[in-house]
């Protein structure tokens, strides 16, 4: 609020994003409505797995649409240091289909390993390109004072790690973490006069779904979730994959960030390994710039919190607030966050202008 | 008798819960649907292209392809024992698909994309109560069958 030089009195609803499991207090947005002395405004709870805070951003733009309210609050946020690790491996691997697989024990990083194993099958992905991703999103983290992990890794060291589910080591995956964000979305008007020229517009929300158990999906070399969400975004927000100039996308795994680049068109099916090989998306690499913030990897994964901080990433860009993480001439943005195993995907395409 | 299904089962209950009876006798079974004829697994009561209620069981013959697999180390609750296990996603001869672990049989380094398996029902005899499963096994591996599907 201070950011967009406004007081509470301005606000018209909140909308929460967090995945109530992994809390022992039931109905987080009470507490976050009381805690934030929001009381008596309106406020909900969206939840699609890790997708949870772009539901939230999505659920604010509709209601603004919708001309219910002109001014909510989006604010993500998750807790997930009250679980064991084995724990929240349970737990997350029942995103998957609990009646016929996760009686077998699946985990989250072991249904990504499936997508792996079948992407290097068909593709050539290598080892390598995986750890490559791993190796840029703690590159740009070290840089970013908000990364629950500021520090760079070499590939020796992220091959010594443990093994978590093949191909993955520890690390190929993001980390369980604690954290918030939020944003202030606006009516045009109210955004103007708000906050000026520090307005950042959300020109496309896109959004689709995919089956819920893998074994019902067409491939498991990419989400289809994320093709047709990037394609309702791009058609709405008038621009192809060509004009974008960063991105935050869904890195919870490393070979998530290559499928990423692929349905979102950065780059050609079955060349996402090649394009972080090439560097292709580092800053001034050529490409899109992706997850300069350190992404789910290096910034941490608290699952609420996620696509709202995304969001946050890219309005930042584009404002030009990024210091030696800023990517020159950004102008076009986009967040991809997936929920699950891509059985939601939300994709938003923001400009500066 | 679905809560028979798996190491650890959190679905007690179920439309196609007889699945679990079929495969404790030996048999794998999809499902078929009375109204449009498709036929899938897992078994589905409800029809997943035409909504329909009326289905029936069909045997599986159990073989088909591996599509993916990986090998788990970090055991989610209630699995510490088992790790490293490998889960195979497998093609069904008949339609559908399957995941599971790789059995006595086939060597996890040995599973890979494209080659030819056989699902087999098993039951777990170091659980006190009825607890059944199905694993990957190498092309032509046997098992102990009842003559004919019963619900016994």
């Amino acid at each position: 609020m201070r950011d967009a030089g406004i007081k509470k009195d301005d606000l018209d609803a909140s909308v929460v994003a967090a995945v109530p499991e992994y809390h022992k207090q039931r109905s987080v947005a009470g507490v976050v409505q009381e805690y934030l002395n929001l009381n008596p405004l309106p406020t909900w709870l969206t939840e699609v797995a890790c997708a949870s805070g772009s539901a939230a951003i999505r659920t604010a733009w509709m209601a603004i649409q919708s001309g219910l309210h002109d001014v909510v609050a989006v604010i993500g946020c998750q807790k997930m240091t009250e679980l064991e690790t084995a724990d929240i491996l349970a737990l997350m691997g029942r995103v998957g289909e609990v009646q016929w697989e996760s009686v077998f024990g699946t985990t989250f990083p072991g249904y990504y390993a499936l997508f792996a194993t079948r992407h290097m099958h068909d593709y050539g992905t290598t080892r390598d390109q995986l750890l490559d991703v791993a190796i840029k999103n703690h590159y740009y983290g070290a840089r970013n004072p908000n990364a629950l992990f500021q520090k760079e890794v070499t590939k020796e060291k992220a091959l010594a790690s443990d093994p978590v589910a093949s191909p993955f080591c520890v690390y190929d995956c993001c980390a369980n973490a604690d954290g918030a964000a939020a944003l202030i979305l606006a009516k045009e008007e109210k955004a103007r006069a708000m906050a000026g020229d520090k307005v950042v517009w959300l020109d496309g929300v896109g959004c689709a779904t995919a089956s819920m158990s893998v074994l019902r999906r067409p491939h498991l070399t990419g989400l289809p979730s994320a093709e047709e969400a990037a394609s309702q975004a791009y058609a709405q927000a008038g621009i192809t994959a060509a004009e974008i100039k960063v991105a935050d996308v869904h890195d919870c795994f490393t070979i998530a960030e290559i499928m990423a680049y692929e349905d979102l068109g950065f780059c050609e099916k079955g060349q996402g390994g090649k394009y972080i090989e090439e560097k292709r998306p580092y800053i001034d690499g050529g490409g899109v710039a992706v997850n300069v913030d350190g992404g789910l990897k290096s910034k941490g994964h608290p699952i609420g919190a996620t696509g709202v901080s995304m969001a946050y990433e890219i309005c930042r860009q584009l404002r030009g607030e990024c210091g030696e993480r800023q990517v020159p001439n950004a102008d076009v943005g986009l967040t991809h966050n997936v929920g699950g195993i891509g059985q939601y995907c939300f994709v938003h395409v923001f400009k500066n202008s | 008798m679905f809560s028979w299904f798996g190491r650890v089962s959190f679905v007690p209950y179920s439309k196609v819960q007889d699945f679990a009876i079929h495969l404790k006798n030996g048999y794998l079974m999809g499902s078929r649907c009375k109204a449009c004829g498709f036929q899938t697994f897992p078994p589905r009561a409800d029809c997943p292209e035409c909504l329909s209620e009326e289905f029936e069981f069909v045997e599986y013959s159990g073989k088909g392809v591996v599509w993916t697999h990986t090998r788990i180390d970090a055991a989610p609750t209630g699995f510490d024992d088992d790790v490293p296990y490998t889960c195979v996603v497998v093609e069904l001869e008949g339609g559908g698909r399957l995941l599971a672990w790789s059995g006595e049989t086939l060597h996890q380094e040995d599973v890979e994309i494209g080659m030819d398996v056989q699902v087999v029902p098993r039951i777990f005899e170091d659980t006190p109560d009825i607890r059944v499963y199905y694993t990957i096994e190498e092309p032509g591996a046997t098992w102990h069958k009842a003559p004919e599907p019963h619900l016994g």
